[in-house]
C-alpha cells in the first residue's frame, strides 16, 4: 500500500514538472516555434520514405532531367544528375538527424560519465581528469574531428566518433559543474548513510538532478553536431556523395553555382533551419529549466 | 601580475605538449605504411624495411613522438611526400595567409558586434534590439561554407563587385572571406556584449551616476562600457581559437591559399607529414591565441590584477 502511494506520488511529481516545464516553454513564442519546426523535422525524417523515394528520386541517376529549376513537379529543382533536390533534402533530414542524435549521445556517455566521476569523487581523480579534458579542449572542435577522420578514414561510424569526441570535453565540463552543486547535499549524505553504493548515488540521485542543464546541452550540441557533419562532409571528410546528405549536396553544387543557384540555396536553407530551431529550443529549454526564472 | 604571465606560460608547456601528444597520436591511427607511400608501388619488401629503419618507424611509438617533439623544437617537422620540401616551410609560407584572413574575421567580428551589442542593450527590445538578436541569431545557426557561398553568388556572380576567391586583388580578395569566416563570432559577441552590458546598466554605480547628472554618452562609454566588455574579451579569444577551426571551411570556399586549404589538400594526398605540421601548429596557435586572451583578461579585470599584487 505505502510502495503504491510512494509510485502514484513519484509519478505525479514527474508528471507535474513536465507539465510544468511546458507550460514555461509555451510562453516562449520562439522556443514553441523551435519545437514545432524539430517535430516537422522529426516526423520528415521518419516518413521520408512516404513523402519521396529513396531509391528512384533521391539517388537514382536521370541526365533527362539534370539541372532543371525549381518547378512544381520538382518544387527545389534537380541537381547535375537528375535527382530531385526535394527528395534529397528530405533524406538528408533523416542522415542530419541520426548523426546528430547519435554523436550527442557518445560525448553524453562519455563526457557525462567522466564529468560525473570527476565531480563525485573530486581530489585528484577530478584534476587528472579535467587536466587531460582541457588538453582535448585546447584543439578546436572542428581540427580535432577532421584530424580523427583523416586517421579513421571517412565512413559514418567514423564521422560519428569524430564529432561525437569533439563534444566530449564540453559535456563533461557541464556535468562536472552541476554534479559539484548537488553532491553535497543532505539527500546524498542520507544516501551515503544508508549505505548506498557510490555508482547508485552518481545514477540515481545525482544524474537525475543534473538533467536540466544537460539536456540544454544536447539540444544545442545537436544543432553543432548537424553542421560538423556538413562541414565535414563539404570538405570531403564526410558522408560521400550520393548519399544525401546536406553537406555533400552543398560541396557538389559549387561548381553550378552561377548557373543553378538553387542547388546550393536549398540544402543551406535546412542546415539553418533546423539548427536555428534547435538554438531556439535550447535557449528556450535553458529558460524553462532555471529554477531561479519559475 | 609578472607571476601571473609567468604562471600562465609555464601552464602553457604540459599543455602543448599534450596537444601535440594527442594530434600525433590520432594521425599514428592512420592505415598505410609511409615508407610505401613514399617508394612508391614498384618497390621490393627490403628497400621499404630499409627506409622504414631510417625514417624510425620500427620505434616505440612513444620513442617516435619524443624523436617528433625533438625535431620540431629545431624547426624540423620532416619532408612533405609529395614535393619533396620542407614541411615546416610550406606550412610557414602558407601561414601569414591564415593569419590575415584571421585577423580580417576578428576585425570584422568586434567591429560589427560591439556597437551592436550596445546599442541593444541600451534600447532592450526595440526593433533594432530585436533585428540584432535576429542576425546574432542566424550567424550562430548558419553554416559558414555556406554563408561564403551565398555571398559569393551575391556579390560576385550577380553584383560582380567582389572577387569570387584567390588573394590576388589584395584588400578586395579579403572582404568575403572575413565576412564569411566572422560571421557566427560575430554573432556570439554581440550576445555576450548585449548580456552583459544589460547586467551592467542594471548596476547601482550606474544608477549613482546618472544621478549625478553625468552624460548618457559618457555613462554607456565609461562606466558601463569597461565592465561589460571583460566577458566580451574572453569571447573573442575563445571565437579567436574557433577562427582556426572555420578557417579550414573558408578557405575551401573562397580557394584561399593559407594553412587550412593545406590541410584540406593534403588530406587529400595522403601527405601526412604536412598534415600533422598544419594540424599541430594550427593547435600551438589555438593554445598560444588562449594565453594572450588571459593575459589581457588580466590587465581588464582588477581581480586577477589584484590577486597578483
Amino acid at each position: 500500500m505505502k510502495r503504491q502511494a510512494s509510485e502514484i506520488s513519484r509519478k505525479y511529481k514527474k508528471k507535474n514538472q513536465f507539465v510544468d516545464v511546458m507550460v514555461r516553454i509555451s510562453k516562449n513564442k520562439m522556443a514553441v516555434l523551435g519545437l514545432i519546426i524539430v517535430i516537422i523535422m522529426v516526423l520528415t525524417a521518419i516518413f521520408a520514405d512516404v513523402i519521396a523515394d529513396y531509391d528512384d528520386v533521391a539517388i537514382k541517376q536521370n541526365m533527362a532531367i539534370r539541372l532543371q529549376k525549381p518547378s512544381a513537379e520538382h518544387w527545389f529543382g534537380t541537381d547535375e544528375m537528375g535527382r530531385d533536390i526535394f527528395a534529397r533534402i528530405v533524406h538528408g533530414t533523416r542522415i542530419s538527424l541520426y548523426v546528430g542524435a547519435i554523436s550527442v549521445g557518445i560525448s553524453l556517455l562519455f563526457g557525462g560519465f567522466l564529468g560525473a566521476v570527476a565531480g563525485y569523487y573530486g581530489g585528484k581523480i577530478d584534476n587528472g581528469i579535467m587536466r587531460v579534458l582541457d588538453v582535448f579542449l585546447a584543439i578546436p572542435a572542428m581540427l580535432l574531428a577532421t584530424a580523427i577522420v583523416t586517421a579513421l578514414g571517412s565512413s559514418m561510424i567514423n564521422l560519428l566518433l569524430a564529432v561525437g569526441i569533439a563534444s566530449v570535453p564540453g559535456f563533461a565540463r557541464v556535468t562536472r559543474a552541476s554534479v559539484l552543486t548537488v553532491r553535497d547535499q543532505e539527500f546524498i549524505e542520507a544516501a551515503r548513510a544508508i549505505g548506498a553504493k557510490d555508482s547508485t548515488i552518481i545514477l540515481t540521485h545525482i544524474l537525475p538532478n543534473c538533467l536540466a542543464p544537460l539536456i540544454v546541452q544536447c539540444t544545442l550540441r545537436i544543432g553543432k553536431a548537424i553542421v560538423f557533419t556538413a562541414s565535414l562532409s563539404f570538405i570531403g571528410l564526410g558522408i560521400k556523395q550520393p548519399t544525401p546528405e546536406w553537406g555533400a549536396m552543398l560541396s557538389g553544387s559549387r561548381e553550378f553555382i552561377r548557373d543553378n543557384p538553387h542547388m546550393v540555396l536549398f540544402p543551406g536553407l535546412a542546415i539553418m533551419l533546423i539548427v536555428l530551431a534547435l538554438n531556439v529550443l535550447g535557449d528556450g529549454l535553458r529558460d524553462a529549466l532555471d529554477p531561479k526564472l519559475k | 601580475m609578472y607571476r601571473y604571465i609567468i604562471k600562465r606560460i609555464l601552464a602553457l608547456i604540459p599543455i602543448l605538449l599534450g596537444v601535440t601528444f594527442i594530434v600525433y597520436a590520432i594521425m599514428s591511427f592512420q592505415p598505410g605504411d609511409p615508407a610505401r607511400t613514399l617508394l612508391g608501388t614498384g618497390a621490393t619488401e627490403a628497400s621499404i624495411q630499409q627506409l622504414r629503419q631510417e625514417m624510425g618507424l620500427n620505434d616505440p611509438f612513444i620513442v617516435q613522438y619524443a624523436r617528433y617533439i625533438w625535431n620540431l623544437l629545431h624547426g624540423d617537422m620532416g619532408i612533405s611526400y609529395v614535393t619533396g620540401n620542407d614541411v615546416s616551410f610550406e606550412v610557414f609560407s602558407r601561414f601569414p595567409n591564415t593569419v590575415i584572413l584571421a585577423i580580417g574575421a576578428i576585425v570584422f567580428a568586434v567591429a560589427v558586434s560591439i556597437p551592436i551589442g550596445i546599442i541593444s542593450a541600451t534600447k532592450q527590445y526595440s526593433a533594432f534590439d530585436n533585428i540584432g538578436m535576429i542576425i546574432a541569431l542566424l550567424g550562430v545557426s548558419m553554416p559558414s561554407f555556406w554563408l561564403g557561398l551565398m555571398l559569393i553568388l551575391l556579390f560576385s556572380v550577380h553584383l560582380g563587385i567582389l572577387p569570387s576567391g584567390g588573394m590576388q586583388n589584395g584588400f578586395w580578395s579579403l572582404i568575403l572571406p572575413s565576412i564569411t569566416l566572422g560571421a557566427e563570432s560575430m554573432a556570439t559577441i554581440t550576445r555576450t556584449t548585449r548580456s552583459s552590458m544589460l547586467e551592467v546598466i542594471r548596476q547601482d554605480y550606474i544608477r549613482t551616476a546618472r544621478a549625478k547628472g553625468v552624460p548618457e554618452r559618457k555613462v554607456i562609454i565609461k562606466h558601463s562600457l569597461r565592465n561589460a566588455l571583460i566577458p566580451t574579451v574572453t569571447v573573442t579569444g575563445i571565437e579567436m581559437g574557433a577562427l582556426l577551426g572555420g578557417a579550414i571551411l573558408t578557405e575551401t570556399v573562397f580557394s584561399w591559399p593559407g594553412m587550412g586549404r593545406l590541410l584540406i589538400d593534403s588530406i587529400g594526398n595522403q601527405n601526412t607529414p604536412v598534415v600533422l605540421g598544419c594540424l599541430v601548429i594550427f593547435a600551438i596557435c589555438f593554445c598560444i591565441v588562449n594565453l594572450i586572451v588571459d593575459i589581457l583578461y588580466a590587465y581588464i579585470d582588477p581581480r586577477i590584477k589584484a590577486q597578483y599584487k
